[in-house]
């Protein structure tokens, strides 16, 4: 069985940024539990020297010539964003005020 | 219903280019059909009208003045929501990006336009492409045209269920464990995942950026080769677009021949959970192959046992990353608690309110998979077996021209069926995911309706990376072996939407 305990969840969902409440908290480690035993068959898979492999297509050292281009104006940057002034992305305090 | 709307994308280029219609004409007709039914299947979340005739009438002016851009110029098109494009709305079908309006094209979309397609819409999704029915998209779930109590696959099922049920004669979708292949299967059309780093991601919200890859959705193989010419090519703004070219995929379907064709069936993806008359379809294409002379032989490829686990480690822990972007400060919702919150509460509440129960599963469990103490059991483990897979498919190949599997295990499941247990989701992809793992080229091409319950059904085409040509010739030899025997594509024999208006 999976060690995947409310707690756990609860630690790895403030990782994540994303608030759960005690009912998403007990609902996740019972689906989460019965995910992670199924994929830690990979264990099983694999034996002896193997090297990873993160991308598909090998490839190495992609350059491109450093060129100017046309980019995003100011305006088009924060044409998205919930909040901004004076030119800039408007954010809460980062650090808490106690 | 208009004779329009039922033909292939090649044809209407063919009546744009000869002036028997307009590109006007051609939109109008997909706008009227889609403007009163699309409430059935839900395959837009948003209609583009304005802008794609626009589109549409400098399409018509550009080729009165002799310049056609491409061999698809002036035939409408729809694209999935997770493309940028900066006349419509991009969300993803999430509520976290509801109405963002992005401020740059992707670069299929420029492409789409610089060839003269008029771009109809944004087509439903499961959130971030996160699942294989479009049951997760937070605006609600497309339908299947063949039952509309049935989903048309996913994550692309607004683009597989636009082609099929005559809202558009084209889609472009994005597939990372069979987005694309999977609703094609499912709703009798075609759908083709090319070579990873053939079409450029750029502009495309990242779900898994080492599987993710850009494809057309079509009603025939034709029509999707003349797709991917359009779509595919280098991108300096994504670094791990091919620079090679793959060659015109249209031009290889012509010179199609069975002659010296070797064809392998994976042992491991051939007997155990496939639905009967999914298997009993497979067996008669590979019946029908073996008359034409093609040989076939079975190969072996133990590593795919393992494929669905290594990808639902290596995607959750790509997408954990990818979808960190979604803070609040950008673009997207952002949901303040009470009082004065730290930017931290602010996140988290943010994405809370944002995504949807699939999404919020798989971020917290690729940030379980990364975690320290457990990187190397999981996340490291699923990486190894990426290159097990890799190997199983050059030995396999080293025998074998390409290889074909039943695309799906089952034909389109019942809306509501699977949507609570995530496991029995997952498991819809088993035959698709390990292309997307090795980067290989994959394909489903109708072959039959499974005889208990009269659903579509799909064949697989797998190629070796930068095969894509191969993959399409193979396709194009089995669509007309089907072709032969109905007298027309698949899709003719689907019921008509009209009959459900209501």
């Amino acid at each position: 069985m999976s060690e995947i305990t409310p707690d756990l969840v609860r630690h790895l969902a403030s990782l994540s940024r994303i608030l759960v409440t005690d009912d998403e908290v007990e609902k996740l480690a019972g689906e989460l539990g019965v995910i992670v035993d199924s994929v830690a068959t990979v264990n099983k898979a694999v034996s002896g020297d193997v090297v990873p492999t993160s991308h598909p297509i090998p490839m190495s050292n992609v350059f491109r010539e450093d060129e100017v281009a046309p980019s995003l104006t100011q305006e088009q940057a924060l044409s998205g964003a919930a909040d901004s002034a004076e030119g800039r992305f408007k954010v809460a305090a980062i650090l808490d005020e106690d | 219903m208009s004779e329009l709307i039922t033909k292939s994308a090649c044809e209407l280029a063919g009546l744009i280019e000869s002036k028997e219609i307009s590109s006007v004409e051609a939109t109008e007709a997909f706008f009227d059909r889609s403007e009163s039914l699309n409430h059935l299947t839900l395959s837009y979340l948003h209609l583009n009208r304005e802008s794609a005739l626009a589109a549409a009438q400098a399409a018509d002016s550009d080729l009165a003045a002799g310049k056609r851009h491409s061999a698809l110029h002036g035939v409408p098109i729809a694209v999935k929501d997770n493309l940028t494009t900066t006349d419509a709305p991009t969300t993803a079908g999430s509520k976290i990006l509801e109405g963002w309006v992005p401020q740059y094209d992707s670069t299929v979309v420029k492409r789409i336009r610089a060839a003269g397609l008029p771009i109809l819409g944004k087509t439903n999704m499961d959130e971030f492409a996160m699942g294989s029915s479009t049951e997760y998209s937070a605006y609600g779930p497309s339908r299947n045209p063949w039952d509309l109590d049935r989903i048309p696959g996913g994550s692309g099922g607004g683009s597989s269920s636009a082609v099929s049920g005559h809202l558009a004669p084209l889609a472009v979708g994005s597939d990372t464990g069979g987005s694309i292949r999977f609703p094609a299967a499912v709703t009798g059309s075609v759908g083709a995942k090319p070579t990873y780093g053939a079409v450029s991601r750029y502009g495309l919200i990242a779900l898994a950026s080492s599987l993710d890859q850009v494809g057309p959705v079509t009603n025939t193989v034709l029509d999707a080769a003349l797709l991917q010419d359009v779509i595919a090519g280098y991108d300096p703004h994504d670094s791990t677009s091919l620079p090679d070219s793959l060659g015109s995929m249209a031009e290889a379907v012509k010179t199609a021949q069975f002659k010296g064709l070797k064809v392998g069936v994976v042992k491991q993806l051939s007997s155990d959970g496939f639905q009967a008359g999914v298997k009993k379809c497979f067996d008669d294409t590979i019946a029908k192959l073996t008359a034409e002379g093609v040989e076939v032989v079975e190969v072996d490829c133990p590593s795919f046992e393992y494929s669905v686990a290594a990808y639902y480690l290596i995607l959750p822990a790509e997408a954990s990353s990818n979808l960190a972007r979604f803070d609040s400060v950008r673009f997207g919702l952002r949901v303040a608690p009470e009082g004065n919150p730290t930017i931290e509460r602010v996140m988290a509440a943010t994405r809370e309110a944002g995504f949807g129960p699939e999404v919020k599963r798989r971020i917290i469990l690729g940030t379980y998979a990364l975690s320290s103490g457990y990187y190397d059991a999981y996340y490291g483990s699923a990486q190894k077996v990426r290159t097990l897979i890799q190997q199983d498919l050059e030995k396999a190949f080293s025998q074998v021209d390409v290889l074909l599997t039943p695309t799906a295990p089952t034909t389109a499941f019942k809306i509501g069926e699977k949507v609570n247990d995530p496991l029995a989701m997952y498991l819809n992809d088993i035959a698709t995911i390990p292309a997307n793992l090795a980067g290989i080229p994959g394909m489903s091409v109708p072959n039959g309706l499974a005889e208990e319950d009269g659903l579509p059904s799909g064949v697989q085409i797998l190629a070796p990376a930068r095969e894509d040509a191969r993959m399409y010739q193979v396709a194009s030899l089995i669509e007309a072996l089907y072709v032969a025997q109905w007298g027309a594509p698949l899709i003719a024999q689907a019921p008509g939407l009209e009959a459900n208006r209501g």
